[in-house]
């Protein structure tokens, strides 16, 4: 089962796999993003979900490209249905794992930030929050996030403030990925479906596992809520 | 009290004079002037510049001046509130930050240290230390939040605020409040300069540096009394550089 061309979604046991296809930079316009929320949504009744990419990239981060060539209300838009991911995968009633296969950057960075478990290519491929390097402001619920899910300080100032580019080894060492895996891209697809197996096998109850997630990151969770799929219908005053 | 210079793209703030270098009006007055002065430059100087803070003698700074103070409780919290606005000025200053402890940095000198970026410290010497619960005074509420934010390891925290532990370098680099450890203290001005001159080659754009700066400490920057930009005029600036 396809959702278009830009992501395959596949089950390998009780794991829903999802992964960006193709060997570009899996920039998150709106399209990719669409294509990912339906994935994400087409899940129920996996144990576990894993996100991989293929080629180079997990993914690099926003389409700026595109936001160049559209007004600024599409641009919000852009923003709010990653917010809207983000809020989805918060509320996923079944354990995340993102399968970091490449260079995760900027909201590609967040956006594997965003899952419960992540485990990383070893030989290639960094975790880099490019906004200090680009000129650009880091919004609300992007900080929220790390505030949370990155509580030590000196990994967030080295991160956001500085913009270190993190390979797998030392992420894991600061605590920011669970696993670095060597090998190529299967392998580490492998690995991520792996461990979403085992947490699948734990049998927990889906619904509860979304409520103490939530619980867990509160303040993220507060800050995105209102744009995930769930969330009741607000009409947005056009522009 | 303390003198200014501009090396290059580093901007130099010297505590002069082997004193305490003691946080009372008159060397609060003349940090603040200094880090205005310092804030004024970079408007003008454009992307790529930073600040280290660093102290002569055997004292970074030991803290506000309790001397001046007596026993007068209103002249203490004086101090209190006209510290804060010198650590907003530091929190919100569009460049990057490193102190040169080079020597004993003690309760509102180990805030003037954690309100920069980065810290550099001397190996042979000098401790980090809250002596609050030692002397028995209570910590301002900025002080905290400022501590809370920045010292995040385990333990660390309360080892430094409710055991009134003193840190020597080594200890403090490893519970991640120092980032870098020099043999004495001219080895850790030049390091802290080095890291400077690094950091200031990266030619951040300093509103946005700040603005980054403020998203990963809110708390701590709303204790001082800085407001955060809203998301609203975060996207405007985002717009405006596609």
């Amino acid at each position: 089962m396809a959702t278009g061309d830009l992501c395959t979604v596949e089950r390998r046991g009780r794991v829903h796999l999802i992964t960006l296809t193709g060997a570009g930079e899996h920039r998150l316009n709106p399209a990719l993003l669409s294509a990912i929320r339906s994935a994400v949504a087409a899940s129920a009744g996996a144990g576990a979900l894993v996100l991989a990419a293929e080629g180079k990239y997990f993914s690099n981060g926003f389409d700026q490209a595109w936001a160049r060539t559209v007004p600024l209300h599409l641009q919000a838009a852009m923003g709010d249905a990653f917010c809207g991911l983000v809020a989805d995968l918060l509320a996923l009633p079944m354990p995340t794992v993102a399968a970091v296969t490449g260079h995760a950057v900027a909201a590609g960075c967040v956006f594997a930030l965003a899952h419960d478990t992540v485990v990383m290519r070893g030989s290639r491929g960094f975790l880099y929050m490019s906004e200090v390097d680009a000129g650009i402001r880091i919004i609300d619920f992007f900080a929220e996030l790390f505030r949370e899910v990155v509580p030590d300080a000196v990994n967030r100032r080295d991160l956001l403030l500085r913009g270190d580019r993190m390979a797998a080894a030392e992420a894991v060492r600061r605590g920011l990925v669970d696993a670095a895996v060597d090998g190529g891209v299967e392998d580490v697809v492998n690995a991520a479906v792996a461990e979403a197996e085992k947490l699948a096998a734990r049998g927990w109850n889906g619904e509860v596992v979304a409520e103490i997630r939530k619980a867990a990151w509160p303040n993220l969770w507060s800050k995105v809520k209102d744009y995930g799929a769930d969330a009741p219908v607000v009409t947005r005053p056009r522009l | 009290m303390c003198t200014l210079e501009q090396r290059g793209r580093v901007f130099v703030l010297t505590l002069t004079g082997d004193g305490e270098h003691r946080l009372g009006h008159p060397l609060i007055a003349s940090l603040r002037s200094a880090v205005a002065s310092v804030a004024a430059a970079a408007a003008s100087a454009g992307p790529g510049t930073a600040l280290v803070t660093v102290a002569e003698g055997r004292f970074f700074s030991n803290g506000l001046d309790i001397g001046w103070a007596g026993t007068s409780r209103p002249r203490l919290q004086e101090l209190v509130d006209a510290l804060r606005p010198l650590a907003a000025d530091l929190l919100a200053l569009p460049m990057p930050t490193v102190a040169a402890v080079t020597g004993h940095a003690s309760a509102g000198g180990f805030l003037l240290a954690l309100c920069h970026d980065y810290r550099v410290m001397r190996a042979d010497r000098g401790v980090l230390y809250m002596s609050e619960i030692d002397i028995g005074l209570p910590l301002p509420p900025y002080f905290v939040a400022m501590f809370r934010a920045k010292i995040t390891a385990a333990n660390a925290l309360r080892d430094v605020l409710l055991r009134g532990r003193k840190l020597r370098a080594a200890e403090a680099k490893e519970m991640g409040i120092v980032d870098a450890v020099c043999p004495g203290p001219a080895e850790t001005a030049a390091e802290a300069i080095k890291l400077a001159e690094q950091l200031a080659a990266r030619k951040w754009d300093g509103g946005v540096y700040a603005s980054i700066r403020m998203s990963i400490f809110p708390e701590a920057c709303k204790s001082v009394g800085i407001v955060e930009e809203s998301d609203e005029e975060k996207r405007k600036h985002f717009a405006s550089r596609l």
